[in-house]
């Protein structure tokens, strides 16, 4: 136990935490699902990064600099955009590649100055401490809502090309052709997020809380910060996907109100 | 540019050279206004081509159309299918009722929602006789495409372009569906453009038949019935 009454992990325990993993391995192995190096590769991995961040972690809280923020929030944000490009199904277009980098931006960007300007104050704003953790939170939901959105809006182009175009026979503009999608888009990718709020409490305590509680923090404050940041977390990933899918679905027409054909909305250019 | 078919009548539509990549090849035609137009041909034929270039769904890629006077390509698409309203073969039902199916064109066009009398009137008009809160999934083929029609007519747009407008309706509802509807579109002083691949229905309700083969028309024959 250290001073501030925070029991530490010992290395061996550490190295103790890492007998599941070869548990798993030995149960896959019999199992005959091949997924051994995945594994390894992932836990290797997810060490390694957790290594430099908490080294970079401890550099940026004894050094604190707005402009070394700044440049890592841009980081993170470059990571999550890549990331996102990634995680779509089909190959994106120049246009729909930007609109994601600036909704992703702008969405985050804007709950983030929120979160750090009113509902934390106390400049929190320039405080890596608060910064780091709350940007990371904020973007790296953002990041799985709307790419669960992009997904959501393709296929819904795709499938339901009859119905949109069956809208725009009856003179309907763009906007009001794919609204339905637009709207289905815009509900997958808050989904998961409002799911997690339904079950927190009661059916999980969440990461931030837990790792409030086991630092030492009162339960009482340590709910507070998990409400207010999943409120944010709704706020950034709704606004990421609002920006997305008001801009995207314009991708999807012409200047003629016609609606492209799939490969000339989605091939690399 | 005088836009007049050969025997002066005004022309809806005046088609120059048109293609649309190998499937239909127009060097002139002209379209009469406020005339029920049938266009015949088989299956594959570039009728529903002709269609959707009319609504500009599509652009071809060489040619010129005009809409009465005007170039389509200086017309504002959806301000052209607010006036020229196409129904696709396959009609487009949208998730809820029959109401709200009736008054989406109308909504679309964002124009004055009419009363519940006039939306059974249509139905009626079109032989459905159904309540307005019904919900659509419940409806065959034959009552949706019917569906489809009438909340076209419930646009009373100036050019009507109907792709097969029958094709999922019996006999004995067909012939009186299309006459009903020829009706209406009289009455409304409308233009009338419909596909058909039965060359019996075309002579029964159009004045002008217009017969495609492999994308090129073949001839266009006026028909004295009236």
């Amino acid at each position: 136990m250290n001073k501030s009454g925070i029991i530490d992990i010992e290395l061996w325990q550490l190295i103790a935490a890492y007998a599941y993993v070869i548990v798993l391995l030995v149960i896959v192995r019999i199992m005959g699902i091949k997924r051994e190096k995945i594994i390894v590769v992932s836990s290797i991995r997810m060490t390694l990064q957790l290594i430099i961040a908490g080294y970079v972690l401890i550099y940026l809280f004894n050094h604190p600099s707005f402009w070394l923020l700044l440049l890592l929030f841009f980081l993170m944000e470059g990571f999550a955009i890549n990331n996102t490009f990634k995680r779509v199904k089909v190959p994106l277009n120049k246009e729909l590649k930007k609109i994601i980098a600036y909704s992703l931006v702008g969405g985050t960007t804007i709950s983030l100055a929120y979160f750090l300007l009113v509902v934390t104050g106390n400049d929190t704003w320039n405080n890596p401490r608060y910064f780091i953790p709350i940007a990371g939170m904020l973007i790296g939901n953002s990041m799985t809502g709307i790419s669960l959105g992009i997904n959501r809006l393709i296929d819904g182009m795709r499938t339901e090309r009859d119905r949109i175009e069956g809208a725009l026979m009856l003179g309907a503009t763009p906007k009001m052709a794919s609204k339905d999608i637009v709207n289905k888009a815009f509900d997958a990718s808050i989904l998961p997020t409002i799911n997690s709020m339904l079950g927190m409490g009661i059916v999980f305590l969440p990461g931030m809380m837990t790792g409030q509680i086991l630092s030492g923090t009162s339960p009482l404050i340590a709910i507070k910060y998990q409400i207010a940041i999943m409120l944010g977390i709704l706020g950034s990933v709704a606004f990421t996907v609002l920006i997305f899918v008001h801009r995207a679905y314009k991708v999807f027409f012409n200047k003629d109100a016609q609606l492209l054909l799939p490969e000339d909305t989605t091939v690399n250019e | 540019m005088c836009m007049e078919s050969p025997n002066n009548e005004k022309a809806v539509f005046t088609l120059k050279e048109v293609k649309f990549k190998d499937i239909l090849y127009i060097k002139k035609l002209a379209i009469k206004e406020k005339k029920t137009t049938a266009i015949v041909g088989k299956s594959g034929s570039g009728k529903t081509t002709l269609l959707k270039l009319l609504n500009k769904l599509i652009s071809p890629d060489s040619g010129i159309i005009y809409y009465r006077d005007t170039p389509l390509e200086a017309i504002d698409a959806v301000t052209l299918r607010r006036e020229v309203v196409m129904m696709p073969q396959t009609p487009v039902i949208f998730e809820g009722n029959i109401r709200e199916n009736l008054l989406i064109g109308i909504q679309f066009s964002e124009k004055k929602l009419p009363a519940d009398d006039q939306l059974y009137d249509m139905l009626k008009a079109v032989g459905l006789d159904k309540k307005l809160d019904e919900p659509v999934h419940q409806l065959s083929g034959g009552e949706k495409q019917r569906l489809a029609l009438a909340r076209v007519m419930l646009m009373e747009p100036h050019v009507w372009l109907l792709d097969e407008p029958s094709s999922a309706l019996d006999k004995n509802t067909e012939d009186e569906v299309m006459q009903k509807m020829m009706n209406f579109g009289k009455r409304n002083e409308s233009t009338i453009i419909f596909v058909t691949h039965s060359t019996p229905m075309a002579w029964k309700y159009a004045e002008e038949i217009i017969e495609i083969e492999n994308g090129e028309i073949v001839a266009i024959k006026q028909n004295q019935h009236e």
